[in-house]
């Protein structure tokens, strides 16, 4: 597992990239990848490409994310998910607050 | 633990150990030292020096078993021994290092060589006893952890498995046996009206989290259930409360059921578990019950979704629920068991009362050895489900109760929209205490006549349209509709309690706006027994006392009467 975050040229979006495994061993590094940088991204942009599995520790990581980045207000896009990844995010209806794709 | 080093030296040769002892003490280290391996274990003990240069060759004991002996009593704490030898071959070597030497020094003595082994091992010293620190501490940091997630899983098995699930008979549940704590929540209550509410919940976070969050889950659940509320309004107080109390983050999957005997009906409300199913053995049907809402805990009140869909029911259907435990399930080489072999277990059933123990044998013989934390549960419809919730526990003796009075109370749209009144009568009626053993089949009554007026008096809905499964689903929608549109209309309710030459006589009326119904025909309708269909006046009837329509069916008032008891 191995995540990477990325500003956007403009400056206005952070990308995450998530490697592997999305569970509960990622709890600090998806902390860090948000909230060690040096500017206030406008949207969040978690590519998941990369990612194998994801499981509800992960889910939650996501809502804090949500949290930090303004709630109800919050932008966050989460793509290219594979259709296992897609499936969970579905059967806990996280559309509902993500963007997904 | 910066004080001096100190040094044992062990040296026969009384010429090279006064020399030796010079050189280091100049180094700034403390000496002891000893002429024989004999003379050095003894000084070890009294001394407890740091560091050991040793002879290899020496009278009464030789350095190899002076530094076998030496070892041993150190224990875990690292005494690095560095061997002092002319001996070249690699035999001896090899035995200096057998013995528990660290390494070797060869004679004649180079002085800054020795410097710096003694350095060397020093610093090997050091971090061998942080090692051993950290261990200690993580070990007792651990050992506070397991005792603080042995009181969680006490306190959390007392909430979670609790309620009826072990003495409904129409329930079955498998909770692996492995998982120590996995954050499975059953929950399983009797509604005062004898019908059931199951709650299958999965917490983000197992151990404490779960367990913080699954007390006030199961009070709300028990408390509310036993008041007679519905499973909209549990639903939305169990998400108010974990979100009001739980860090965001942790959440919990969970569906809800309400199984109705009588009506022959269940509600499910499924937020982020995987689909359940109704399974109708007589056609061999299958219903998912999918997961249409997010977890609980995550929105706030006034943005939660309490829609739950209504499936009529048949005796022998029966409803299973599961957590992704069950799914995941992994086989030696790794794979899940998945949803398309659970369905497989499903389609190849011939007894549906075999069909738990046949989803378990599926799942040991697809797992193996390997362990997992699976919770599934299975409720059935049977036709003598319904069983007396255990009565109310009311903290007050029941003295000073509202014997002799009369309240009337007139429900209008607005409220009849949004708002149920069964456990605010119900919660006044208990308070006179020689009803309180009659609570679940006061909460029936209630239930029957609110449900009655309001759904074909106020809202004019026909009970034929449930005649089959079609209609049904056809009912409830028209009803939602209908529901939502409302807005003239009113139920009201009249209550009469008298006392009475050893007792007390309770009378309930009921009158709604709606056109009434023919009462004989109706009735006359019941007696035929009718599928989905009917308003439960033959219920009503049975349960109470008396039972007169008037003003066309538009009021009905029910009598009880009893006496004291002694």
């Amino acid at each position: 597992m191995a995540i990477t975050s990325l500003p956007s040229a403009d400056g206005q979006e952070l990308n995450i990239f998530i490697e592997g495994r999305f569970d509960f061993g990622a709890h600090q590094e998806f902390r860090n990848a948000y909230e060690r940088i040096n500017f206030t991204p406008k949207r969040y942009v978690i590519d998941l490409q990369g990612t194998t599995y994801i499981d509800s520790s992960a889910l939650g990581m996501l809502l804090l994310l949500r949290d930090h980045a303004g709630g109800e207000h919050a932008q966050i896009r989460l793509i290219h998910c594979n259709p296992d990844v897609r499936k969970i995010l579905s059967i806990s209806n996280f559309e509902q607050l993500f963007h997904i794709t | 633990m910066q004080d001096t080093l100190s040094i044992l030296i062990a040296e026969d040769s009384t010429a090279d150990r006064l020399l030796l002892a010079t050189i280091i003490r100049r180094q700034g280290y403390r000496v002891v030292t000893a002429g024989n391996g004999q003379e050095a274990v003894r000084l070890f003990e009294q001394e407890r020096p740091q560091l050991v240069l040793m002879d290899a060759l020496m009278p009464v004991m030789d350095g190899f078993e002076a530094a076998r002996q030496i070892k041993q009593m150190a224990g875990e704490e690292l005494v690095p021994i560095i061997f002092l030898t002319s001996l070249s071959e690699s035999e001896a070597m090899v035995k200096c290092l057998d013995a528990g030497g660290d390494d070797f020094l060869a004679k004649p003595y180079n002085q800054p060589i020795l410097q710096a082994k003694i350095k060397a091992m020093d610093r090997l010293r050091r971090l061998q006893a942080t090692v051993l620190e950290q261990r200690d501490l993580i070990a007792r940091h651990n050992e506070h952890l397991l005792t603080e997630q042995r009181v969680a899983k006490a306190v959390f098995d007392k909430v979670a498995h609790s309620g009826c699930l072990n003495n409904a008979p129409n329930i079955r549940y498998l909770q692996s046996p492995y998982a120590l704590f996995n954050g499975d929540l059953m929950l399983a209550a009797f509604k005062p009206s004898g019908g059931l509410h199951v709650l299958l919940g999965d917490f983000t976070g197992h151990g404490l989290s779960a367990a913080i969050g699954a007390m006030p889950l199961s009070e709300v659940f028990y408390g509310m259930t036993a008041k007679g509320y519905s499973l909209a309004e549990i639903l939305r107080e169990m998400n108010a409360k974990l979100k009001h109390t739980l860090p965001v983050g942790v959440f919990c999957c969970a569906v809800m059921l309400n199984l109705s005997f009588q009506r022959r009906v269940i509600e499910v409300w499924n937020g982020g578990l995987p689909d359940g199913y109704l399974y109708r053995p007589a056609s061999g049907e299958r219903v998912p019950l999918r997961s249409r809402h997010l977890p609980l805990g995550i929105v706030d009140p006034n943005c939660f979704d309490d829609r739950y869909e209504i499936y009529p029911m048949e005796t022998g259907d029966r409803v299973f629920l599961l957590t992704d435990g069950v799914l995941e399930v992994c086989n030696q080489s790794g794979e899940w068991f998945g949803e398309q072999r659970l369905l497989d277990v499903f389609d190849s059933n011939r007894q549906p009362e075999r069909l738990f123990e046949e989803i378990q044998e599926a799942l040991v013989a697809f797992r193996g050895e390997k362990q997992d934390d699976a919770s599934l549960i299975e409720v059935t419809l049977t036709k003598d489900g319904t069983r007396a919730p255990p009565p109310l526990i009311f903290s007050d003796s029941g003295q000073s109760c509202p014997m002799d009075c009369s309240v009337s109370f007139e429900f209008r749209a607005e409220t009849l929209k949004r708002f149920n009144p069964l456990p605010y009568l119900l919660q006044l009626l208990l308070e006179v205490q020689e009803l309180r053993a009659q609570g679940g089949m006061l909460y029936t009554v209630l239930a029957e006549l609110y449900s009655n007026a309001l759904d074909h008096g106020v809202m004019g809905l026909d009970s034929s349209l449930k005649r089959d499964a079609l209609g049904f689903a056809e009912y409830y929608r028209e009803r939602r509709r209908r529901l939502a549109a409302l807005c003239d209309g009113y139920v009201r309710f009249h209550l009469d309690l008298r006392p009475q030459a050893q007792g007390g006589r309770l009378s309930i009326r009921v009158e709604d706006s709606g056109p009434g119904f023919d009462v004989q025909r109706m009735l006359a309708l019941e007696e035929s027994v009718d599928r989905y269909s009917g308003r439960g006046l033959k219920l009503i009837r049975q349960l109470a006392d008396s039972c007169t329509w008037t003003d066309d069916g538009r009021s009905v008032c029910v009598e009880f009467s009893w006496s004291a008891q002694a």
